[in-house]
This record gives C-alpha cells, sequence and structure tokens, in this order.
C-alpha cells in the first residue's frame, strides 16, 4: 500500500480537491507550479538558508533521561520548540512564501486558530517586505491576546471572522472567500497539512524537513536511521506529517498520533476526529472530520487551540483507515499533567498541544531498548496562562 | 424534456430566484415558492443550508445558519416538497454543498429529487471533473442536471470542457467574488459576459452573484439568457416577508 500522495492529489480514499469553481484558477496554478518550483536549486538553496540561518534548523534531538528513565524506555526529542517563533509552524511559512514569491503574489492571506500559524506567517511577510492579512476567530482573538498583539507587531493585518462558530474553521473559510475574492494577486498560506490538493502534499514536504533530520541525527546518535516508534501530536496534523514523512513507507516504525480527546470522547467536548469523524469534505478535501449525521460540520473542543480542528489533514485519515498508524486520544487533564512533567523532569515547558503527546506514556508502555522519537512541535510561552489557571501557580 | 430546457426554449429572459430553505422561518419553503410562481419568475433555486458555505457571501450564510437553527435538515427539505409537484410547474433546482448530500448518501438523495420532481442541482464544491468520473451516470439516470459555475478566471479550455459536460445552463457568476448584492456592474463584467457569449457554447448561460436590481439584471441578461438573484432577495425576505414577492419580482422587471 502505499501511505503518501498518489499523482491524482488522494490518499487512498482522502484527498483530493473539493472546491467551488472560483478557486480552480489558484489552485490550479500551484497544482502545476508547486514540484516545479520546489525542485529548482536556486529555490532549494534558499530554502535550505533561511531554515539554517533564520529559523535555526536543524533543530536538536535530544536524549531525554529522566523521561526515559521513569517510563523505562529510550526517548528522544525532537526540538522543534527551538525552531524561530517557537514551533514547527514557520518551517512551511518560509516554504510558500518563497513559492508565493516566484509565482509573482504580492499579498498574503493565512487562517489561524491559536495564532501560531498566524505569527510565523506574519513573520515571514515581515521578513520579505509583503502585506499580511491573518483570518482568526473572533473568539479566539478573545483568547489569544499575546499571539493577535505579536501579529500585529510584525506588521500583519488581523481580520475578526464573525461568522459560523466564529473558530479556527470558520478562519479558515474567510481566508478562503478572500481568495475567491482576490484570485490574482494573493497567495493563501494554509497552515496544515489540510486543504484542498496541492495544499495537504506541499505543507507535508515543507515540514518534511523534520523527519530528514532525525534520520540523520538517530544514525549518529543509535547507529540506525529509523526508531522504533514515532510520536507527534495531530490536530490538522502538519507537525505529525512532517515526522512521520520520511519513515510513511518504513515498516519497521511504529508511527503514532495522539488526538485532543477534550473532556472525555463521550462528552460532546472533544476533538479526536479518528474516533468521532466521519468521512466527509471540509475545507477543499475529502477526509475525516466531525460532523452531524445530516452533514454539518460541528465545533470540537480541547484545552488546546491548535487541536481543535474538525477535520484532520487526508494523510492521517488514510494512516488511521488503512491501519499504517496507531490513534491514541488523551484527555485535557492527561495532556496538562504531561505537560507538568516534562517541565519538571527535563526544563522543558511544551505547548499543550505538544503536551498530548508526552501523555502517551502513562497510557502506553515501551520496552526498554525500544527508541521512542517524539516530536516536541511546540514550546509552551503562550499557554502559560492556561496552565497558571489549571494548576493555580499563582 | 426537463423543464429546465423548456423554460430556456423560451424567447424571452428567465429570472431565477434563490432562497435558503427553512429561512426565515422553517416552514416557509412552500409559502415561498407559490409566490415565486404567482409572481411569474422563470427557475427556483432552493439553498439547502449548509454550516460552511465557502463559495457565499455573508447574508446566504447568515440565512443558511438561521435555517439550520430553525431545524432545517435534508430530510425534512424532502419532507416538505413531497407535494410540491401538485402547486409547482417551475423547473426546480437544489442548490447545495456536496457533504450534506455525501451523508445522505448521493445516489438515495438523487431518488428522493427525481421522485419529488426536482430538475436539477448545483452542487458549486463538486468539480466538474470528479462529477464526470463518479457521479454523471447516476445523475443522468435518475434525470437531474447538473449545472458548474464559471468566473472571469475560467480559463477557455475548462469552459469547453465544462460545456461538454453540463446540462441545462452554464452559471456564469459575475465577477471574482463570493455570492452577494452589488448595486451595479462595471465594463469588466460585461465585457466577461461578451466574451463569453462570444464562445458560441453549447450551453446557455445565466448570470448570478451580485444582482441585487433593475439595472444590474438588465445588464446581465443583455448578454446571457438569464440571471439568478440570491443575496438581495434573502434580504428583502427578511425585511419585507414572504407576503410582498410578488412587488420584489416586479421591481427587478420593471
Amino acid at each position: 500500500m502505499q501511505y503518501n500522495v498518489n499523482e491524482k492529489g488522494y490518499y487512498g480514499d482522502f484527498g483530493g480537491a473539493y472546491i467551488p469553481e472560483m478557486l480552480y484558477p489558484n489552485v490550479e496554478e500551484l497544482r502545476l507550479n508547486y514540484k516545479k518550483i520546489t525542485a529548482e536549486p536556486e529555490f532549494q538553496e534558499a530554502f535550505n538558508a533561511l531554515l539554517k540561518d533564520y529559523v535555526g534548523r536543524p533543530t536538536p534531538l535530544y536524549f531525554a533521561k529522566r523521561l526515559s528513565k521513569k517510563y523505562n524506555t529510550k526517548i528522544y526529542l525532537k526540538r522543534e520548540d527551538l525552531c524561530h517563533t517557537g514551533a514547527h509552524k514557520v518551517n512551511n511559512t518560509i516554504g510558500q512564501i518563497l513559492l508565493a514569491q516566484r509565482l509573482g503574489k504580492n499579498r498574503i492571506i493565512a487562517e489561524t486558530g491559536a495564532g501560531q500559524h498566524g505569527v510565523a506567517t506574519a513573520t515571514v511577510c515581515a521578513l520579505m517586505g509583503i502585506q499580511c492579512i491573518v483570518y482568526m476567530g473572533a473568539v479566539d482573538i478573545q483568547r489569544q491576546a499575546p499571539n493577535v498583539a505579536r501579529m500585529k507587531m510584525l506588521g500583519a493585518e488581523v481580520r475578526p471572522a464573525q461568522s459560523g462558530s466564529k473558530t479556527l474553521k470558520d478562519a479558515t473559510n474567510e481566508a478562503i472567500r478572500d481568495w475567491i475574492n482576490n484570485p490574482v494577486d494573493t497567495h493563501y498560506i494554509i497552515g496544515s497539512v489540510v486543504g484542498p490538493h496541492p495544499y495537504p502534499d506541499m505543507v507535508a514536504r515543507f515540514q518534511a524537513v523534520i523527519s530528514a533530520e532525525v534520520q540523520n541525527q538517530l544514525e549518529s546518535l543509535e547507529g540506525r536511521t529509523y526508531p522504533d516508534h514515532v510520536v507527534a501530536c495531530v490536530g490538522g496534523g502538519s507537525n505529525a506529517a512532517g515526522i512521520y514523512y520520511h519513515y510513511l513507507e518504513e515498516k519497521r516504525v511504529n508511527i503514532i498520533a495522539v488526538e485532543a480527546a477534550g473532556k472525555g470522547i463521550d462528552t460532546g467536548e472533544s476533538a479526536a476526529t479518528s474516533a468521532l469523524g466521519k468521512e466527509g469534505i471540509i475545507h477543499g478535501s475529502k477526509t475525516l472530520l466531525m460532523q452531524t449525521p445530516d452533514g454539518q460540520i460541528t465545533e470540537p473542543y480541547s484545552i488546546s487551540a491548535g487541536l481543535d480542528y474538525p477535520g484532520v489533514g487526508p494523510m492521517h485519515a488514510h494512516l488511521f483507515r488503512s491501519g499504517r498508524a496507531e490513534f491514541v486520544s488523551i484527555t485535557d487533564d492527561e495532556a496538562m499533567t504531561a505537560g507538568l512533567e516534562l517541565s519538571q523532569l527535563e526544563g522543558i515547558i511544551p505547548a499543550i498541544e505538544t503536551a498530548h503527546a508526552f501523555a502517551l506514556f502513562e497510557q502506553r508502555p515501551f520496552g526498554p531498548e525500544e527508541v521512542v522519537v517524539v516530536n516536541l512541535s511546540g514550546r509552551g510561552d503562550k499557554d502559560l496562562n492556561t496552565y497558571i489557571d489549571y494548576f493555580k501557580l499563582t | 424534456m426537463n423543464r429546465i430546457d423548456q423554460a430556456f426554449a423560451q424567447d424571452k429572459k428567465l429570472l431565477s430566484i434563490y432562497f435558503s430553505a427553512g429561512h426565515p422561518k422553517l416552514e416557509d419553503t412552500l409559502p415561498i415558492l407559490k409566490a415565486l410562481q404567482a409572481a411569474e419568475v422563470d427557475m427556483i433555486e432552493i439553498g439547502l443550508p449548509f454550516s460552511d458555505p465557502l463559495a457565499d457571501g455573508p447574508t446566504i450564510q447568515d440565512s443558511a445558519t438561521q435555517a439550520l437553527a430553525n431545524g432545517m435538515t435534508t430530510q425534512r427539505l424532502f419532507d416538505q416538497l413531497e407535494q410540491v409537484r401538485d402547486h409547482i410547474h417551475l423547473p426546480l433546482i437544489i442548490m447545495g454543498y456536496f457533504n450534506p448530500i455525501l451523508q445522505y448518501g448521493v445516489e438515495a438523495f438523487c431518488e428522493k429529487c427525481e421522485a419529488i420532481g426536482i430538475d436539477g442541482l448545483i452542487i458549486p464544491d463538486l468539480p466538474a471533473d470528479v462529477y464526470h468520473e463518479h457521479y454523471q451516470a447516476l445523475f443522468e439516470q435518475h434525470g437531474l442536471y447538473n449545472m458548474f459555475l464559471i468566473t472571469p478566471q475560467t480559463p477557455e479550455e475548462r469552459i469547453r470542457y465544462i460545456d461538454k459536460v453540463s446540462n441545462g445552463f452554464i452559471y456564469m457568476v459575475s465577477s471574482a467574488s463570493v455570492t452577494g448584492a452589488k448595486a451595479t456592474f462595471g465594463d469588466s463584467q460585461t465585457d466577461y459576459f461578451k466574451r463569453i457569449s462570444a464562445l458560441g457554447l453549447n450551453t446557455p448561460q445565466i448570470v448570478g452573484f451580485g444582482i441585487s436590481n433593475s439595472e444590474t439584471y438588465q445588464a446581465a441578461t443583455n448578454h446571457a439568457q438569464g440571471a439568478i438573484i440570491g443575496s438581495a432577495f434573502i434580504q428583502f425576505l427578511e425585511k419585507e416577508g414572504v407576503a410582498n414577492i410578488g412587488a420584489f419580482v416586479e421591481r427587478i422587471r420593471q
């Protein structure tokens, strides 16, 4: 079985481009050009130089000694939290801004939930001197004030999405509408492995640098290029796509996806798409998504704003349905506890999204000689208020 | 002959009206259809509401949100339309996004449409190539037309393909935009209408998006066989109610 995208833009049953005709020219322009442009040596050179000198790559692969001892296994952390802007999101925005420049676009739009992708987009737009408009749900703007301020400081305009539930899915709708209204001069930087083909593949390729580095780093640390298990949290799934990418077809690697169960899968307040979702279409992609029996898309819930997306990228839907990946769901409480534990055992405060991945170790044993690589996708500074409230730290 | 073809066979410019089923009130569907027929419109598009209507502007999205809050569902719409052909002889089109249709089951949806007497569908996020490959045979088996949109940015090659795959009419989106009322059309729109008209397509064209009054209706129908009004009609319904639909249509046609 093939786990990566096929030439028609599908991952097994999932993917494709279910888009209104108004978007066809924009998406078709990307589809025809993204592989060609990103393969050009000048593009590669510019991309790699920025990843190295601006983002700070390669990020370390760090052996977490005390965590490993506690869980009696060998845990390595891929330190994406050390990327400029504090998360893996910037790998993709660097790639897409270079692509947008080569397509002659002079206006950038993006959607954001918690604000991390918005900040990463505003950052590269400032770097390149390109106009930047970020759509963000009106509710999220209230919840994520520091990231709104960061985007504004970086020169971006933050437009509130007032429609529907006023969160990430609505911000995405508004960004798509903006693109429909501005089809010629604008590039839409989607922040995850979602949306119509070629977005899931394009974003996965930009994030694939994560697993490419892990291969090299593990070789010198463990004498082999692959771990026994690779673990990541999945909302839309971009950090996961990045750390799985070079291991998709490597059967010796067990792939583990950690979703947000929110208050619990059966509580009606959850974002665990693999458990609760059904095949359908969201934002131009056929995938698993949370919806009513009537096909209306429902609002997910998680304590972490970065995981409350009602779908998953089509790659992950395929990894789930084919059985290639093991899917686990973690509640708010389990994630918060794991976030605190990582802080106190390793001196690293993770983003709450990322903390979900670490809660896995309480749920599932690993062998003492097994090598487990966890993608430490983001740092927790942005979540301090949530941590403070939850643990009554003041 | 499909009622849509019958409408286009007449020697006149067609006025088609769109509304969201279940809005303003859940049970307004049949009263609106009857009032539109009494006002002598030529075709009606019944909007199947969706939570995330990507191609629509705020007016239609808000009406869909209200309709869903009122309790509209696919099954309820079909129940409301069960006896529609006892009252309505106009061509009826259901316009909706693909996910609710997918969840109902595309085949079951088509069967139901045929049984009720629906003439065609407009599904903005079902691309022509996916339709052609997976669903066209099914639609045709149930006598359903499927109409596609084009925009000023659609390349000619793509327009020719859509012309080949569609029946009924091609829905010419007036400008690069989501749905919503506009007061006037500029030269670029007129040039675009003329350009498409000059292509000599097999499928007739009608213009939609941005038509709100008699001026934009006239401008649109100068170069196409008809025009569709949605947002402006929905705004009117909210303010003036179902009872005054005749006045709205009269004002457009004046």
